[in-house]
């Protein structure tokens, strides 16, 4: 299955690589390389904001004393003893952070993994069956995915009695609700890859089923499973903090929704006690904020046209800073062909 | 023709399993919330004669004298003759009728503010795209904050720093209450001023998905052939952005229109709650918190059909606008 028409397609790829290594002066980047994004600025504070978090939530209750102790100072404000203040009961704000993050990290991750093992057995296995089986399963996928989803999971916490509502029952309702939407877009990527020939020669070669996926078609999908992984965890965190902050949450474990749920409760907002009820929201953004950022960089992967703008965008400037350069050291910058151009003007 | 055949039967399909999994999640999960329910009916002074227990086992499952189908094929003739039984806590009000109550406050909340976040979110998208590579491009991931934030945690902040601190507007509630509902210009300006937080929290919330897909489908359009075209027979660049570039940008906003509607419809369930705002959300929360089990599937069920009906307008105007997904499959 020879293709003559790739051989120059590839030399003029090697000799695009070759420039852009002169010009960069760095050899070019293996075949593995190319799989991990590039290090933006953007990448750098994506990569920082969840780092400290999740260093936060693990080691943070290690630090910060208990969460439920009652003291008599309650609602003071960010003071030397408590950095984050106190709540209504006299609670430290930043002790129960801590532990909020661990809480509600934890529930993300889990979900996170579910939805993508989920969504990549409906997604990945279905497309590459075909037939029957992708028709029922891409049908099932959308219904699933027209369903509201948080309304379906306030009716079932709602079934569900208070005491046997633990993390695990939570995190499978968020799982099973939310996997849809990530396994449309990987049955569309698998159907692309599919039908490619190097998986139509390993079939031929009498391959199984499953290694034909995990072998042959799983790594071309990695960048996008990471993505939707990514995506999972974001939408879990903001889940599980909305269904807590409406009291239908993991009745043992506090996450920082629940902490939310306390503050509206205890009327932090008609009180003013703005430091109990901004911190776990801004935790939550900042974590979102961090892993979407991430994810800019794995779309470049995907979409190799958002990288070219960027590329093009990082040349531009240097061009111009280097005409800058040229115009203060007094040298002329050298135009092509200027002077027949100011003739053919006149 | 069939393309919109096709549309049809599959959101039949996906009314159908709304409707079924309805029916199954209170028989599948532990406890007994026909009893609950009877409890509570008979707290408000309701009378708990046979029939009524007869009727909540057929919502509800419990009923273990008649076979499962039976139950479920009486249950589908219920549903469709728009009996959801009586709610317990607006007793003695049936369901559909605490339901037709708050739905007009959320449809105008939701759809306006969806509306408006999708035209700016959509045009500032178009906008930036169009010059991939300004310092404006440059910031756009900086919007990823605004769609991670929690929609709730957003209208809590807002209602701190605009409501409580500068006192722009009112906290709480969908109208002022001394107005009684009506169609006059007091009950419409008051009803306005408290639904601008709410409104603002949703539009600022979703926003940012907006103008990101815009842009990223802007900088692949420009790419495309028929833009180097259009540039090589001189056309204007206000041309090209407007009748080339965004026209064929826009085509999957418009499709995630629908599904976008669903998780703004998720959102602003919880945000509704913030604001104790008369919407059908608030309904939801309040019947969950109040165990009144016939109300909360009323609502699960009304809010999934209009998500539904949403979907499937959206996808035939999309057959419309866009004829190459006619044409597919």
């Amino acid at each position: 299955m020879t293709n003559p028409s790739n051989a120059p397609a590839a030399a003029d790829n090697a000799e695009l690589l070759a420039e852009a290594a002169a010009e960069t002066g760095r050899a070019p980047r293996s075949g593995w390389r190319m799989l991990l994004p590039t290090m933006t600025p953007w990448l750098a504070v994506g990569l920082i904001l969840v780092g400290g978090i999740t260093l936060f939530g693990l080691i943070g209750p290690l630090l910060v004393g208990d969460p439920t102790e009652i003291r008599d100072q309650g609602l003071t404000a960010p003071t030397g003893d408590f950095i984050l203040g106190t709540t209504q009961t006299g609670q430290d704000v930043m002790a129960q952070l801590a532990y909020a993050t661990r809480g509600s990290l934890q529930i993300g991750f889990i979900v996170g993994v579910l939805a993508t093992v989920l969504s990549a057995f409906f997604g990945i296995y279905g497309a590459y069956r075909g037939r029957v089986v992708d028709e029922a399963f891409s049908l099932f996928t959308n219904v699933c995915l027209v369903i509201p989803g948080l309304p379906l999971v306030i009716v079932i916490s709602g079934f569900v009695p208070r005491e046997s509502r633990g993390l695990w029952t939570i995190a499978l309702v968020l799982a099973i609700t939310s996997w849809a939407g990530s396994a449309r877009v990987l049955r569309a990527q698998t159907l692309s890859v599919r039908n490619r020939d190097y998986v139509a020669a390993s079939q031929v070669s009498g391959e199984r089923p499953w290694r034909v996926i995990v072998v042959e078609i799983l790594p071309n999908l990695l960048p996008v499973i990471a993505s939707q992984f990514v995506f999972a965890v974001i939408s879990a965190l903001l889940g599980e903090a909305g269904l807590s902050f409406i009291g239908l949450g993991a009745s043992n474990s506090s996450t920082l929704g629940t902490m939310l749920f306390y503050a509206q409760n205890g009327f932090a907002l008609p009180l003013g006690a703005w430091w109990w009820f901004v911190p776990p929201g801004l935790v939550i953004a900042l974590f979102g904020m961090g892993l979407a950022l991430i994810n800019f960089s794995i779309d470049e992967i995907i979409n190799p046209k958002l990288k070219n703008t960027r590329l093009h965008r990082k040349r531009a400037r240097r061009a111009l800073r280097l005409e800058r350069e040229l115009a203060r050291t007094g040298r002329k910058v050298p135009r092509q062909a200027a002077p027949s151009d100011e003739e053919t003007v006149r | 023709m069939s393309y919109f055949l096709r549309k049809i039967g599959f959101y039949a399909i996906a009314l159908w399993a709304a409707l079924t999994l309805n029916f199954a999640i209170p028989r599948m999960l532990p406890g007994n919330p026909v009893d609950i329910l009877l409890a509570k009916l008979q707290q408000r002074g309701g009378a708990v004669s046979p029939e009524t227990r007869k009727a909540y086992a057929l919502l509800l499952g419990g009923d273990d004298s008649r076979p499962l189908w039976t139950q479920y094929w009486d249950y589908l003739g219920n549903m469709f003759r728009g009996d959801l039984g009586v709610s317990v806590s607006y007793y003695p009000a049936p369901v559909s009728e605490v339901i037709s109550q708050s739905i007009p406050w959320t449809v105008v909340l939701v759809g306006l503010s969806t509306i408006i976040a999708a035209v700016l979110g959509v045009a500032l998208g178009a906008f930036v795209g169009w010059k991939p590579g300004t310092w404006l491009d440059s910031l756009i991931p900086a919007t990823t904050l605004l769609a991670a934030v929690p929609y709730f945690w957003l209208a809590l902040l807002l209602t701190y720093l605009l409501a409580r601190v500068l006192g722009w507007f009112p906290m709480q509630g969908g109208y002022d209450v001394v107005l009684t509902p009506g169609w006059n210009w007091e009950f419409i300006a008051s009803a306005i001023q408290y639904g601008f937080l709410p409104a603002l929290t949703i539009v600022l919330a979703s926003i940012g998905g907006w103008l990101l897909g815009m842009r990223n489908m802007m900088v692949s359009t420009l790419s495309e052939d028929y833009i180097l075209t259009a540039e090589a027979k001189g056309l204007t660049p206000r041309k090209i952005l407007r009748s080339y570039a965004s026209r064929n940008a826009v085509l999957p906003s418009v499709a995630g229109f629908a599904l976008s509607l669903g998780f703004v419809v998720t959102g602003s369930v919880i945000t509704e709650q913030v604001f104790s705002y008369p919407g059908i959300g608030n309904r939801l929360l309040g019947a969950v918190q109040n165990n009144d089990y016939a109300l909360m599937q009323g609502v699960f069920l009304f809010i999934t059909l209009a998500v539904l009906g949403a979907n499937l307008v959206v996808d035939l105007l999309y057959g419309v606008i866009d004829p190459r997904t006619r044409a597919r499959n």
